[in-house]
């Protein structure tokens, strides 16, 4: 089985500062980590290869040093990495980056399943995944939490609901994107790590994948940020306690007040 | 301090310091409190290769030497020495296969150590002999293609949890220490038993119990080595191991420190933070100076030990000593220093002096070692 794993370099949330001038997220000096979400994603990538064999190819759309990103994911037992990177990828929105990351797996080529992490801890948006799923054409099921049974022709899987769970059954090529529950990603091993350390990184630019120069970076993005803010201060809050009766009689007074 | 490390060590102690502080951390409290064998911990440290650090590449390992799996237990020992017990255990059981085993032998056992799919044991220890090992009470006679083993080995780290058992047993008495020999006991081997849990003051999370060997019966070719050589082979395991008992200490040292300090810097008495307190900065002070120097000997002892010298049994002993003591002496302090807090359980330098005892105690008591670098000096001086 192919597998493409798409991963994205983000800024540890630990760490998040908004800049006071610009309103955008501080960057500098701030660690970068692989999305939280996109871990299980590559961990569901390498189990799935373990059970079934085959082949996982991780991928990135990022700067240069998201290199270190996809070095951690052969690390971890991926086989192959492609990062694509170009300037002109700059400011690309969701849309954007859904078809730049198609373009990138149209060029490496075969594949039966693409995972994705649910979303990126900075963006939030959880559209790159089904994004690129349109942009393929192929189908695709968001927020998988379990998968039950794997075979070379069939998924049998658990996506996760506001109330429990629905079970569905798809085939491929499919695209999924996973949520924290599916699995606790693996340490990478000592193996890895030295695969990791000697492993060339396939760098892709905007011409290597044949993008369509209108529809990459900020000019080919239909959304664009007019302002960021943090969000206003919330207004006065009161605890009550003591006795249910005398939390009673002292939400009676408050109410009162606006009779 | 910069230890001038390779970039593979660096790697080595990443991983380690990843498991620590993800999984060992977050559970120690609880393995310490229930007893519990961190099976799920070692098994995830088998599947990121440190089991196989000390095992040569043609057998699946990493080919590490001393100073690998010293950085290595370092790490996990500042997390938990119960758990890095078992993970030391385990290498310590493996050891006389590598030094003397057949090339047949290693392939069966050392292969699936290394992939993290099975755990060993060592059996030395017996009620009459500790520190003597000449006391081994335990025998082993060849009847026809099998050794029939009789006896009972004392506190066994990994006891009913490995599934690799190296022992020794006396094959001949008549000719003293030439006259114990090495076997391979399988878990299920016929006749082989082990015995409940002990309870322990500390090191909780590993499991400690007898060997039980009631004519148990194992084919000829688990002899380790040639007949008679158990107790070569043994000193030689015991050389090469002490220094990552060593690292244990250095592990619980530094666990102190940073327990202490931290906590010295948040608690306000008489109106500021106690580390204000040139008492507690001289305390602190000398924690610091005391785990330096340890680690200082025990990185330089385990150079030293994989630079393949003809006698390390001096230097071997004379880190396990210091870096051990310093752990005990660091751990008492770091209780001191946190006051009350540091003697209850909620926190952890409490669970970390009752571990550090184990150290001034296992793999040869450090009066045991000080017997060692005493009788070295007398020889090397004897030379001069």
């Amino acid at each position: 089985m192919k597998i493409v794993v798409c991963i994205k370099q983000v800024p540890d949330a630990k760490d998040v500062r908004l800049d006071p001038v610009t309103n955008t997220l501080a960057r500098e000096g701030v660690q970068s980590i692989m999305n939280p979400y996109d871990q299980h994603a590559v961990e569901e990538a390498v189990s799935l290869k373990e059970q079934l064999g085959g082949e996982v190819t991780v991928l990135s759309m990022g700067p240069p040093q998201a290199e270190e990103v996809l070095k951690q994911a052969i690390s971890c037992g991926a086989d192959k990495a492609v990062l694509v990177s170009d300037r002109a990828f700059a400011g690309a929105d969701t849309w954007a980056t859904s078809y730049t990351l198609a373009k990138a797996v149209q060029k490496i080529g075969d594949f039966d399943l693409i995972l994705c992490g649910k979303q990126a801890i900075d963006g939030d948006t959880a559209q790159v995944g089904p994004g690129l799923a349109i942009q393929l054409d192929i189908p695709f099921v968001t927020c998988i939490q379990k998968i039950r049974e794997a075979t070379d022709k069939e998924l049998i899987m658990e996506r996760m609901m506001d109330d429990g769970y629905d079970v569905l059954a798809a085939g491929y090529p499919l695209l999924l994107t996973v949520v924290k529950d599916i699995n606790d990603p693996r340490v990478p091993s000592l193996k890895g790590k030295m695969k990791a350390k000697k492993a060339e990184i396939l760098v892709l630019s905007a011409a290597d994948v044949g993008a369509d120069s209108t529809k990459i970076g900020l000019a080919g993005s239909p959304t664009q940020v007019v302002g960021v803010f943090p969000p206003p201060p919330r207004g006065e809050r009161a605890l009550l306690t003591g006795s249910i009766d005398e939390q009673v009689e002292q939400l009676v007074e408050k109410l009162a007040v606006y009779l | 301090m910069d230890y001038f490390l390779t970039e593979e060590q660096e790697m080595i102690v990443e991983i380690a310091k990843q498991i620590t502080d993800e999984q060992i951390i977050p559970k120690r409290a609880e393995l310490d409190e229930k007893d519990e064998f961190p099976r799920e911990i070692l098994e995830n440290m088998g599947q990121a290769d440190l089991f196989g650090v000390p095992i040569p590449e043609e057998y699946g390992g990493f080919g590490g030497g001393c100073l690998d799996i010293v950085l290595a237990l370092e790490q996990l020992g500042r997390g938990c020495i119960g758990v890095a017990t078992a993970f030391a255990a385990s290498a310590l059981g493996i050891y006389p296969i590598i030094i003397a085993g057949s090339e047949e032998m290693k392939k069966k056992y050392l292969t699936p150590v290394a992939a993290g799919k099975k755990f060993a044991a060592f059996g030395l220890t017996e009620a009459n002999a500790g520190s003597d090992a000449s006391g081994i009470q335990t025998t082993a006679v060849l009847d026809g293609d099998e050794w029939v083993l009789n006896g009972t080995k004392q506190w066994i780290t990994n006891g009913g949890e490995a599934q690799i058992y190296t022992v020794i047993a006396i094959t001949d008495r008549s000719k003293g220490p030439r006259g114990a020999s090495i076997f391979v006991v399988e878990e299920g081997d016929p006749g082989f038993s082990c015995g409940p849990k002990e309870k322990k003051m500390g090191i909780r999370a590993s499991s400690t119990t007898e060997l039980i060997f009631k004519d148990c019966r194992i084919p000829k070719d688990r002899l380790v080595g040639r007949k008679g050589t158990g107790f070569i082979t043994i000193m030689k395991t015991l050389d090469s191991s002490r220094p990552g008992i060593a690292a244990l200490g250095l592990g619980i040292g530094q666990a102190c420190l940073d327990e202490a300090t931290i906590y010295a810097k948040q608690r306000v008495q008489f109106k500021k933070p106690i580390i204000g307190f040139q008492a507690v900065q001289h305390l602190l002070a000398d924690m610091a100076i005391q785990l330096e120097a340890s680690r200082a000997l025990v990185y330089a002892t385990a150079k030293h030990i994989d630079a393949h010298p003809k006698n390390m049994s001096k230097v071997s002993s004379m880190c396990k000593v210091m870096a051990t003591d310093m752990a005990m002496k660091v751990s008492i302090d770091a209780v001191q220093v946190m006051g009350g807090y540091g003697y209850m359980r909620e926190y952890p330098v409490e669970k970390m002096m009752r571990d550090a005892k184990i150290l001034q105690i296992y793999e040869g008591t450090n009066q045991v070692q000080r017997n060692v670098i005493g009788q070295e000096l007398n020889k090397e001086y004897s030379r001069k």
